[in-house]
């Protein structure tokens, strides 16, 4: 028999709307879910069963009376980063420990008005600094999924790794993300889920605490493109409190689904056959280039030649951009604070004592490279680089409409299997960087399993503004793929 | 190459962060790693190249210049760690 936990996102609206299911058993299977699993998996920071009880008993009057928007009575998870009114946001940083903002981000205000019921905050990585949410400071997230035959804990991917968990393990029926270089896109792959990086300006970063603002975007993550359509319907949209918001409507992105790729031309970047890459991801991708073609796409190698500084270039603008921004936990206006005699000590105590290791080195680089003697050799050749890099896109898309990579260099790892080189940790996001540094869009579908039993995802990156293109690509794969394998742990393996 | 610790206590003191002196030279090593891998970047020919600030894909914009919100002093001041009335309290900056 099939259970409450098999619904998707969309399944899951169409039952409510036609009352097969009420708003309230919907949203207290999942809070029993939670209650269950999250122990050990770690992916809420802050849960709010009764705040969603009662936002479920809300939904259920609206869908009585035939109303309710397109959410309506759906259960969520939220990652930490976005700003909730009157619910703790902690960026997962101790120096935001007991923040509590007196506003809602416009993403979150959007899910809201659309009848969305939140279940709580998520974890991450502390400031969405991170590839394997190992650096939250309310603990690392373990992914559902596990390695034939084993039972190491293996890392969900970051900086969403609450949300990727959360969404694998059944727990919600979608979550947000943010996604600076990587951030919704590799933590879906390495959970089995498909998750989308929009066009930045899509999604008001209004009320999305800051990391490198220049990059920072929000999508949707859930079990598939059709729920993760409809989530990104509802938190796009122009916002006039976020001057890098574009005033573009916001197509029913649902509908692009069922477009197919017949005709699509498909670019394969030449330059992402990365040395050292295991083989068992170069055939996933021609896997992924076999069934475009066999839907009906031509497949076309296009050239990306800046790909190999994407990395560095985003280390360099991302770091500088998040010193600038971390700049405001200061101990004064908000957040933690570590007394001392002078101004001063009170600023280096309470940044000392409230940011972690990752942030730390982060920020102390983000400063290095914008202070006097090294902004023109880092900062402003990184920020030329990056035009060379969004100009390889824009030249790549005059030839092909969508662009086909793996998502990750590798499946998920074991939580001890973490580099202590920094720089190998960052070889993580090599496949995201790019689309990020560009501002292009780019989503992440699952499409099979390693050789270890971990999923592996292919990765789509569009034309601006072209995320249709992109989900009507993604389907094909998702159709092809019959991605149906669970992690171990799930909501719907009863104990 | 690592940073030496007078780099390193010099960023630091930018950034106000207070370092313990074992931390400096863990900092040092690491920073050190990730500004030689970044190097690379001084062999991509850049003449001509204007830098890229943002996407430049949404266009400024002009309102009318207006008050459009505002008179909330009590939740702005709602997080802060300590205050006095409606006031932010910070050690004594003059003497």
């Amino acid at each position: 028999m099939s259970s409450i936990h098999d619904l998707t996102l969309a399944s899951a609206r169409d039952a409510l709307k036609a009352r097969k299911i009420s708003a309230v058993e919907l949203t207290n299977a999942h809070i029993d879910a939670i209650e269950r699993l999250d122990g050990q998996l770690n992916s809420f920071i802050t849960r709010t069963p009764d705040q969603a009880r009662e936002a479920a008993k809300v939904s259920d009057e609206a869908l009585a009376k035939g109303e309710g928007g397109s959410l309506c009575g759906i259960p969520l998870g939220i990652k930490d980063l976005f700003c909730t009114n009157g619910v703790r946001t902690t960026a997962a940083s101790k120096i935001l420990g007991n923040f509590v903002p007196p506003y809602e981000s416009t993403v979150t205000a959007n899910l809201l008005k659309d009848g969305a019921v939140f279940l709580g905050k998520l974890n991450l990585d502390e400031f969405a600094m991170g590839s394997a949410n190992l650096t939250s400071a309310f603990g690392p997230v373990e992914n559902p999924w596990k390695r034939k035959g084993s039972d190491v804990k293996l890392v969900p991917g970051g900086s969403s790794g609450g949300s990727a968990a959360a969404v694998a393990a059944g727990l919600v029926l979608g979550a947000t993300g943010t996604d600076t270089g990587g951030s919704i896109r590799q933590p879906a792959a390495f959970t089995g889920i498909a998750g989308i990086k929009p066009t930045y300006g899509r999604c008001s970063r209004f009320g999305t605490i800051a990391f490198a603002s220049s990059l920072d975007q929000a999508g949707p993550m859930a079990r598939n493109l059709q729920d993760c359509a409809i989530l990104l319907e509802s938190m796009a949209g122009f916002d006039p409190r976020d001057s890098t918001s574009v005033d573009t409507p916001v197509p029913h992105y649902e509908a692009a689904l069922k477009r197919g790729v017949k005709g699509l031309r498909v670019g394969i970047p030449k330059e992402y056959h990365v040395e050292g890459m295991p083989a068992e991801i170069e055939a996933l991708w021609q896997q992924g280039m076999d069934w475009l073609r066999d839907a009906g796409a031509e497949i076309v190698e296009v050239s990306l030649p800046h790909t190999k500084y994407g990395l560095p270039t985003y280390y360099i603008a991302a770091l500088a951009e998040a010193s600038s921004n971390l700049a405001r936990y200061d101990g004064v206006r908000f957040g933690e604070r570590v007394s001392a005699p002078t101004l001063d000590g009170l600023y280096e105590a309470s940044r000392a004592a409230g940011f972690g290791d990752e942030v730390k080195r982060r920020i102390l680089i983000g400063t290095h490279v914008l202070s006097s003697g090294y902004y023109d050799a880092y900062y402003l050749r990184a920020q030329k680089v990056r035009t060379l890099i969004q100009q390889d896109f824009l030249k790549a898309f005059e030839k092909v409409d969508v662009l086909l990579t793996p998502t990750a260099p590798s499946g998920a790892f074991a939580q001890d299997e973490k580099p202590s080189d920094p720089v190998q940790m960052y070889l993580n996001d090599v496949f995201t960087v790019p689309a990020s540094m560009a501002g292009v869009p780019a989503l992440s579908v699952p499409a099979g399993l390693d050789a270890r039993g971990v999923p592996l995802g292919l990765q789509l990156i569009g034309k601006f503004f072209d995320e249709e293109t992109l989900i009507a690509a993604g389907h094909a794969i998702e159709q092809a793929a019959a991605f149906h394998y669970r992690p171990t742990i799930h909501a719907g393996v009863s104990a | 190459m690592s940073l030496d610790a007078k780099t390193v206590t010099r960023i630091a003191r930018l950034a106000r962060i207070g370092l313990q002196p074992e931390e400096v030279e863990t900092l040092g090593k690491d920073m050190g790693s990730i500004i030689d891998w970044v190097e690379q970047l001084k062999e991509v020919d850049v003449t001509g190249v204007d830098p890229m600030i943002g996407t430049g894909l949404a266009k400024p914009r002009l309102r009318e210049d207006r008050v459009t919100d505002g008179n909330c002093r009590d939740k702005v001041l709602s997080n802060a760690p300590e205050r006095e009335g409606p006031f932010y309290t910070v050690p004594k900056v003059v003497e």
